[in-house]
C-alpha cells in the first residue's frame, strides 16, 4: 500500500537522517499545532512549502509523493465531508467560503500526514527506540516497540510461508465468495498465531537468560548526543511557533475569499 | 570442585502427569567440553534449562533435588544471577536476537546488568572478534545468515564473561559447514579461554572429537556418563539409537569381524585413517 | 513426470534465484537436491507444484504448462512437505487437519473416511485421531504433517529439509518411509544438506550453485567426489572422507556405505596379512 511506503524508514544518509529524532519530533509537534492553530488556506498552505525543503535536503521526494497519493483517497473522503453538509444546510447552494473552508481542511490533513511522513521516512527505527529509551520512556515500551519491528519483515516472510504451504494443500485463496474468502484466512491466521506465540515464549526464555529485569538502571551501549543541526531545527521549530502565535493573536490572516473578492 | 553439579534431580512441567527429567546426577569439572546427547524427548533440554535457573524460575513446574552451578544453588538465585555466570544459546538462532543492530544485541545482556558505556564496548569489540563477526556488527540480525546469527548469540553470552557456557542443539537449522564453523569457534573458546562448555547435539560425527565428557540420556535419565571413547565403543549406546559417528561405527564392526586396529576408539574420519594407515602399512 | 525447461526466476526483489535450470525427474525417481543456503533449491522445487512460475522458460508436470494451470490442480499430483509442520497445523483434530486438503481437492465423503483411516495407519497416529495436533510432540507434528500431504495420494512428493531437527531413529524411519514410497512407484524429490542422510540413501543428486545445477549423477560418485562438493560447500560423508584420505593405498575413492566399506576393508586387510 502506497501510504504505508511513506511511513518505511529508507537507509539513505542525508543531514536530516542524522538529525536527533527528538528534535525532528518537537518540529513535527509543532506543525501540528500550527496546523491546528489555522483554518485558513495561505497560512496551511505556507506550512505544506515549508516541509518541500526538508524533503528534497533528505532526498525521499519519491516516498514523499507516494505517500500523498496514498492520502489522497483519505484527503477527498475528508472534502466530501465538509463540502456536503455545507451544501446541505445552506439551502443546496454552495458559496466561495463554504469551497474554501473544505479545502482548507483537506489541506490541514494533508499537512499533518506529511510531517509525520518526513518523519518516519528519516528516523531509523532504532533511533527512534534510542530516543524513546533516552526520553525516560518506561524500558519495556521501547524495547516493545524495537522487538516489533525487529520481528516485521519476519513475520511477512513466515505469513508467506504459511500461505504457500496451504496453497500446496489445495487452498484456494481467490476463489469464492466474501464469506469464503475470510474463512480461507484462517488456515494462515492460526499458524500465524501459534508461531507469534511460541516466538514470543522463545524470546521470553533468551532475554532472562541475558539477565533481563537484572537492574532497574538500564545502561545502553549508545547515546544520543545533540549537535549543530539539532540545535538549527530547534531554533527553527521555535521560530515557526513563536511566528505562528504572533499571527494568530495579531495578524487577523485574510481568507482567499476576502483577498480576491 | 565441580563447575555443575546435579543431585537426584527431577522435573515435571506445569500439567504434565510424568517428569520430563528423573534421577539425574552429573558432574561437570571446570574447563570441560561436555556433550550431552540423546534420542528425541530424553531430557536434554530439560537438563539445560535447570543450568541457568530457567527451571525452575520461569517455567514454575516441580523441581526436586539440588542443580548447583558455580556454588550456586539455582533454586535460590534468580535467572539474571545467574546469567553472570552461565550463558545459554538456545536452538533457534532469529528467536534469540532482539535488538536492531548485532552489537546492539551483544551488549544487550551487559544493557541489563547497567554496565557503564566504556566497559561495555571494550567487552563487546571483544566478544565480537573471539567470534569472528566484528565486520557484522553494524547490520540487522535479519539481515545475516544463521550460522552468523548464532555467532551473535554466541557473542551475547560471552560478553557477559559466564564460566559456563551451555548450548542447545545450536546447529540444528545450519548447514553441515556453518555447522563446522560455530562448533570449531565453541572448540576454540573453550582452548583459549578456558570456558566450560555443555554442548547438546545429535550430530555426534561433527562433535564427539571435541569432547572430553559425554553424557547419554534416555527417557529422562542418564544412562552413560564418561569418557566419549570409551562410552562411543560399547554396543549399548547404538542399541538406544544415537548416532554415533560412522568413523567409530566402523571400528566397530571392523573389531566384531576379528580386526583389531587398536584400543583407541576413533572418533571421527581422520582418527579412523590414520589407524587403517598404520593397519595396511604395517608388516 | 517433471520437466523443467532452461527456467530463470527472478523474484519481486529482483534477486534472480535460477539462472537457466534444465532437467527431468522421471516417474518413480529418487532425487536429492543439495546446495549451499541460497542456491535456489527451494525456489526451484516450488516450481514443481506451481507455488513459482518461471519468469522464463517452462515447468511441466505429467506433461502440463504450469503457467496455464493452478497450484491446487497441481498440487494434487505433486504433494509438498515443508520443514516445519507448525507452518501449516491450525484444525482443532488430527482428523481435521488430515482431511483439510481432501476435502480442497473434492474428494467424497466416503473416500476422505478411507483415505483419513489409511494415512493415519501408515504413520502410526490412529489414536491420535481426535487429539488436537498442538499438543504433540515435534516428531508427532512432523507425521501429522506427511500424513496430510500423503492422504491425497500424490503421485510425488517433495519434501523440504526432512531431516533437520531429528534425532538418528527419526531419520532411520524417515529413510525407510521413503524407501516404502519408492516401491510404491512414487516419485520422491527432498531438498537437504545432511549428506549422511543423503549417502545412507545414495538416490540421484542435483548439486547446486547460484541458481544452476553444477552436478547431475548417481550419489555415489558425486559425494565421493571432493572437487565437485567443494563448489558448493558440501562436505563430504564420514566414509567418503576415511577412503580420501586413504586413497594413496590403492583403496577405491567412490564408497560411501558402510558396510561396502567394511567389506573391501576386510579384504584388503587380509590380503595385506598374506
Amino acid at each position: 500500500m502506497s501510504v504505508f511506503d511513506g511511513l518505511k524508514y529508507r537507509k539513505v544518509y542525508s543531514p536530516i537522517h542524522n538529525l536527533d529524532p527528538r528534535m525532528k519530533f518537537l518540529y513535527v509537534i509543532a506543525l501540528f499545532v500550527v496546523a491546528i492553530l489555522f483554518g485558513q488556506i495561505i497560512p496551511l498552505l505556507a506550512l505544506f512549502v515549508l516541509q518541500i525543503p526538508f524533503v528534497l535536503l533528505a532526498r525521499v521526494q519519491k516516498q514523499w509523493l507516494r505517500s500523498l497519493r496514498g492520502a489522497a483517497f483519505l484527503a477527498a473522503f475528508i472534502f466530501l465531508a465538509n463540502i456536503i453538509p455545507r451544501f446541505f444546510y445552506s439551502g443546496y447552494v454552495l458559496t466561495a467560503a463554504d469551497w474554501e473552508y473544505s479545502v482548507a481542511m483537506t489541506l490541514r490533513f494533508v499537512v499533518l500526514v506529511e510531517s509525520f511522513s518526513v518523519f518516519f521516512l528519516t528516523t531509523s527505527p532504532d533511533h527512534l527506540g534510542l530516543a524513546l529509551e533516552q526520553t525516560h520512556v518506561p524500558y519495556e515500551f521501547s524495547f516493545a516497540f524495537t522487538t516489533a519491528v525487529r520481528f516485521v519483515p519476519v513475520l511477512a516472510e513466515e505469513a508467506q510461508t504459511i500461505m504457500d504451504a496451504q496453497k500446496a494443500r489445495g487452498l484456494e485463496m481467490e476463489k469464492g465468495n466474501f464469506m469464503k474468502r475470510i474463512r480461507n484466512y484462517i488456515p494462515v491466521l492460526i499458524p500465524l498465531i501459534v508461531s507469534a506465540i511460541r516466538r514470543s515464549l522463545e524470546l521470553a526464555e533468551a532475554m532472562e537468560s541475558r539477565a533481563w529485569g537484572a537492574t532497574k538502571k538500564r545502561t545502553n551501549l549508545y547515546a544520543l548526543k545533540l549537535r549543530r543541526g539539532d540545535f538549527a531545527l530547534l531554533a527553527i521549530t521555535v521560530g515557526i511557533l513563536a511566528v505562528a502565535i504572533y499571527v494568530y493573536l495579531f495578524v487577523p490572516v485574510p481568507t482567499l475569499v476576502q483577498l480576491f473578492g | 570442585m565441580a563447575i555443575i553439579e546435579t543431585k537426584n534431580v527431577a522435573y515435571t512441567y506445569p500439567g504434565a502427569a510424568n517428569p520430563s527429567i528423573s534421577e539425574v546426577s552429573m558432574k561437570v569439572e571446570k574447563g570441560e567440553f561436555v556433550l550431552i546427547t540423546g534420542p528425541s524427548g530424553c531430557g536434554k533440554t530439560t537438563l539445560c534449562r535447570c543450568f541457568n535457573g530457567l527451571i525452575p524460575h520461569f517455567y514454575q513446574g516441580e523441581l526436586k533435588g539440588e542443580v548447583t552451578v558455580s556454588g550456586m544453588d539455582v533454586t535460590q538465585h534468580q535467572t539474571h544471577e545467574m546469567a553472570k555466570h552461565v550463558g545459554l544459546v538456545f536452538q533457534n538462532p532469529e528467536n534469540q536476537l532482539f535488538a536492531l543492530s548485532v552489537e546492539k544485541d551483544v551488549a544487550f545482556g551487559l544493557e541489563n546488568l547497567g554496565f557503564a558505556r566504556e566497559e561495555m564496548r571494550k567487552r563487546v569489540d571483544w566478544a565480537l572478534n573471539l567470534t569472528d563477526i566484528y565486520d557484522l556488527r553494524e547490520r540487522s540480525p535479519h539481515e545475516v545468515s544463521g550460522g552468523q546469527q548464532q555467532r551473535v548469540a554466541i557473542a551475547a553470552v560471552l560478553a557477559m564473561q559466564p564460566e559456563i557456557i551451555v548450548l542447545d542443539e545450536p546447529t540444528s537449522f545450519l548447514d553441515p559447514l556453518s555447522a563446522e564453523k560455530i562448533f570449531d569457534v565453541i572448540y576454540e573458546l573453550n582452548q583459549k579461554i578456558g570456558i566450560t562448555v555443555v554442548l547438546v547435539e545429535h550430530r555426534l560425527d561433527l562433535t564427539a572429537k571435541y569432547a572430553n565428557h559425554i553424557i547419554i540420556m534416555d527417557e529422562g535419565k542418564v544412562c552413560f556418563d564418561g569418557a566419549p571413547r570409551e562410552i562411543l565403543s560399547t554396543e549399548e549406546t547404538r542399541l538406544i539409537g544415537v548416532g554415533i559417528p560412522k568413523a567409530t561405527l566402523l571400528y566397530q564392526l571392523l573389531k566384531k569381524e576379528g580386526v583389531n586396529l587398536g584400543d583407541v576408539t576413533p572418533l571421527s574420519s581422520d582418527e579412523l585413517s590414520a589407524l587403517l594407515r598404520g593397519a595396511l602399512e604395517a608388516k | 513426470m517433471i520437466e523443467v525447461e532452461d527456467v530463470h526466476y527472478v523474484y519481486p526483489n529482483n534477486v534472480e534465484a535460477l539462472k537457466g535450470v534444465s532437467l527431468t525427474v522421471k516417474d518413480g525417481e529418487f532425487v536429492a537436491i543439495m546446495g549451499q543456503n541460497g542456491a535456489g533449491k527451494t525456489t526451484l522445487v516450488k516450481h514443481f507444484n506451481g507455488l513459482l512460475k518461471p519468469t522464463q522458460g517452462t515447468v511441466r508436470v505429467d506433461g502440463v504448462n504450469t503457467k496455464k494451470t493452478s497450484i491446487a490442480t497441481l498440487a494434487k499430483n505433486v504433494g509438498f512437505v515443508f520443514q516445519n509442520p507448525d507452518h501449516q497445523l491450525f484444525s482443532e483434530t488430527v482428523e481435521e487437519e488430515i482431511s483439510f486438503a481432501l476435502k480442497n481437492f473434492g474428494f467424497e465423503a466416503e473416500v476422505i473416511e478411507k483415505r483419513l483411516d489409511w494415512a493415519l495407519n501408515l504413520l502410526g497416529l490412529t489414536q491420535y485421531r481426535k487429539t488436537s495436533p498442538f499438543l504433540l510432540s515435534g516428531g508427532e507434528r512432523k507425521r501429522v504433517a506427511l500424513a496430510s500431504v500423503l492422504a491425497w495420494d500424490p503421485q510425488a512428493l517433495v519434501l523440504d529439509e526432512p531431516t533437520i531437527g531429528q534425532d538418528h531413529e527419526q531419520k532411520e524411519r524417515l529413510r525407510q518411509f521413503i524407501v516404502q514410497m519408492q516401491a510404491q512407484g512414487k516419485t520422491v524429490v527432498i531438498v537437504t544438506h545432511d549428506v549422511e542422510f543423503v549417502a545412507e540413501c545414495n538416490p540421484r543428486v542435483l548439486l547446486m550453485k547460484e541458481g544452476k545445477i553444477v552436478a547431475d549423477g548417481e550419489g555415489k560418485e558425486i559425494l565421493t567426489s571432493p572437487e565437485i562438493l567443494a563448489q558448493s560447500s558440501i562436505v563430504l560423508p564420514q566414509i567418503a572422507q576415511v577412503f580420501m584420505q586413504l586413497e594413496s593405498l590403492g583403496l577405491p575413492r567412490d564408497v560411501i556405505d558402510i558396510y561396502e566399506a567394511k567389506e573391501i576393508l576386510l579384504k584388503v586387510l587380509k590380503e595385506r596379512r598374506k
